[in-house]
């Protein structure tokens, strides 16, 4: 283990900074969520990091749970855009603002 | 150099440059196709750092289970082209951009300059020995089994509420 954690920690928080900038900037719904999974890796990546570094499997097990919750997060947010595409016909949220007050 | 620091450089580098074009390329589908590649690579972290259950979890739940589902999606529905990045919106994404890279700075500047690090000493046998699934099933059936069965729910609910959501009419 000669690898310094800092550079694990610094490469999550790149992935984790361009996740951010995915989904402030991409109007397509579907890239906002990939985006979203981006972050979320990003976290995996820092949890699995320590987990490693401290020789404790907590960080490990969290992030098995955090896999499931994605991947009822993407089931989902997946079924909230095809019934979005349903009705409006578009998947870009500029257009989809019926909540926007 | 040894091999764990080759293979750190290649896939950190992987990595970081795939999640860089996915979040650039204009067709939603080659952006899928480079989260794969991000999210393949970081099974190659996860090596790296002794976690091989998580790896191979990593490859199959995410660069399988769910990109394909993305990618079914998006050619199900087929939404049209964005532009370059930086051809719409140039002045609010370079903002965005500027923000962004701003804060990354300044958590590269405390990971680097505070030296809470120390804290942690490296130990291979035991990083080892914390990533087998082996250890993973034990603690998950015995110290963790209430969060393992409230999963088990979350993708239950998750699974019917998909159903109800992408039916054809809310009666």
């Amino acid at each position: 283990m000669q690898i310094p954690i800092e550079y694990y920690l610094v490469l999550s928080a790149l992935m984790f900074s361009v996740g951010i900038v995915g989904v402030l900037t991409r109007r397509n719904a579907i890239i906002v969520f990939m985006c979203v999974e981006l972050m979320l890796n990003s976290a995996n990546l820092t949890l699995i990091t320590y987990s490693s570094y401290l020789g404790d499997v907590a960080g490990q097990l969290f992030v098995f749970f955090v896999m499931a919750v994605a991947a009822a997060e993407a089931a989902v947010g997946l079924a909230i855009i095809i019934a979005i595409f349903r009705n409006k016909l578009t998947v870009n949220i500029d257009e989809i603002n019926i909540l926007k007050w | 150099m040894n091999l764990e620091i080759v293979l750190f450089i290649v896939f950190a580098s992987i990595c970081a440059v795939s999640a860089v074009l996915m979040i650039t390329r204009p067709n939603p589908i080659i952006s899928a196709l480079f989260l794969v590649l991000n999210f393949g690579s970081l099974a190659g972290l996860y090596l790296t750092l002794n976690a091989q259950f998580i790896a191979v979890a990593q490859v199959i739940v995410y660069a399988g289970a769910i990109m394909v589902f993305f990618l079914f999606v998006i050619m199900l529905i087929n939404p049209e082209k964005e532009k370059r990045f930086f051809e719409e919106k140039t002045k609010l994404r370079i903002f965005i951009v500027t923000i962004v890279a701003l804060v990354l700075i300044q958590i590269v500047y405390v990971i680097f300059i505070s030296k809470h690090f120390n804290v942690v000493s490296p130990e291979v046998s035991r990083s080892v020995q914390a990533g087998t699934i082996e250890n993973i099933g034990r603690e998950m059936f015995t110290n963790y089994i209430l969060p393992f069965e409230a999963a088990g729910y979350l993708l239950l609910s998750a699974t019917i509420g998909a159903m109800v959501l992408a039916k054809k009419k809310f009666e």
